[in-house]
């Protein structure tokens, strides 16, 4: 008798597209790290970087993102049952004093930087691309970003690559 | 759990087909496994299959992908290309290691 996992090579027609609209530092991390969760089930994958979220693969900012708990409300010491003061979060320096804490921490867990993730996915073959009303805000251009983005597309070419597949906003 | 006849050995594996004591795994077994996938072990298999091991004994836990690339040696692009659509899945099964349960 033979027993082998489905690994479902044959059946995989699944597609996920990332929105990553964000560029704190804690929030990159939820798109980087399913999509890199997906890719590694087979999964074709795509991420489409607008707004801040552009910081992710701009050559200028990616390996320099910051982490703010001002506006964060569930910010606790680790198994604290207490929020760190909002008005603390705004003193010269906390924000450089918080992005060293959660870098600390996601090092811990043996996670990659921002440049790191980023060239994983792609090496994972993950599609990245840019959003063209967000590069034109910005002022900037394809050579500002790192080569393993595909192309700056229009949200209508989002909305057409994205056909069939599910669509996750972060 | 059932249990199951690899290249001649019987093994108890988990639901979904993993074997569940790695230390009764062999080379044989490895080549039945990797064939059973439609993959057939090359000198580039079988170096990500020792590290898998390797690690596995000495941390307690199957690597993910990230380790493999990283302390292994093996590119991320090679593993996809050596262990098509689920490389972390694919050589933790022909090395007889537990599925991994790290998150990247």
């Amino acid at each position: 008798m033979t027993f082998v996992p489905d690994f479902g090579d044959d059946s995989s027609d699944r597609k996920i597209c990332f929105i990553a609209s964000k560029g704190t530092l804690d929030m990159v991390y939820p798109s980087l790290v399913m999509a890199n969760a997906a890719l590694g089930e087979g999964i074709e994958t795509h991420i489409f970087f607008t707004f801040w979220g552009l910081d992710i693969v701009t050559k200028k900012h990616m390996d320099n993102l910051q982490f703010t708990w001002l506006g964060n409300t569930a910010m606790h010491p680790q198994g604290k049952k207490l929020h760190m003061p909002q008005g603390m979060a705004g003193l010269p320096g906390m924000t450089a004093v918080a992005t060293k804490m959660m870098k600390k921490q996601i090092a811990d867990l043996d996670v990659p930087e921002v440049p790191e993730f980023v060239q994983m996915i792609a090496d994972a073959g993950g599609h990245l691309w840019a959003c063209k009303m967000s590069v034109d805000m910005m002022g900037l251009t394809k050579d500002d970003m790192i080569p393993e983005v595909e192309d700056i597309i229009s949200a209508t070419d989002f909305i057409e690559l994205s056909d069939g597949g599910q669509i996750v906003f972060t | 759990m059932p249990v199951i006849t690899i290249a001649g050995n019987e093994v108890t594996v988990d639901d979904e087909g993993f074997m569940t004591d790695s230390t009764k795994w062999n080379e044989d077994m490895a080549k039945e496994l990797a064939a059973n996938i439609g993959i057939e072990l090359t000198d580039a298999h079988w170096q990500v299959i020792k590290f898998l091991r390797e690690d596995y004994a000495q941390q307690g836990e199957t690597p993910m992908l990230r380790r493999v690339s990283n302390v292994g040696g093996v590119p991320t692009k090679e593993l996809f290309q050596l262990f098509p659509k689920k490389p972390a899945k694919k050589m933790a099964y022909i090395a007889g290691v537990p599925k991994p349960q790290g998150c990247v």
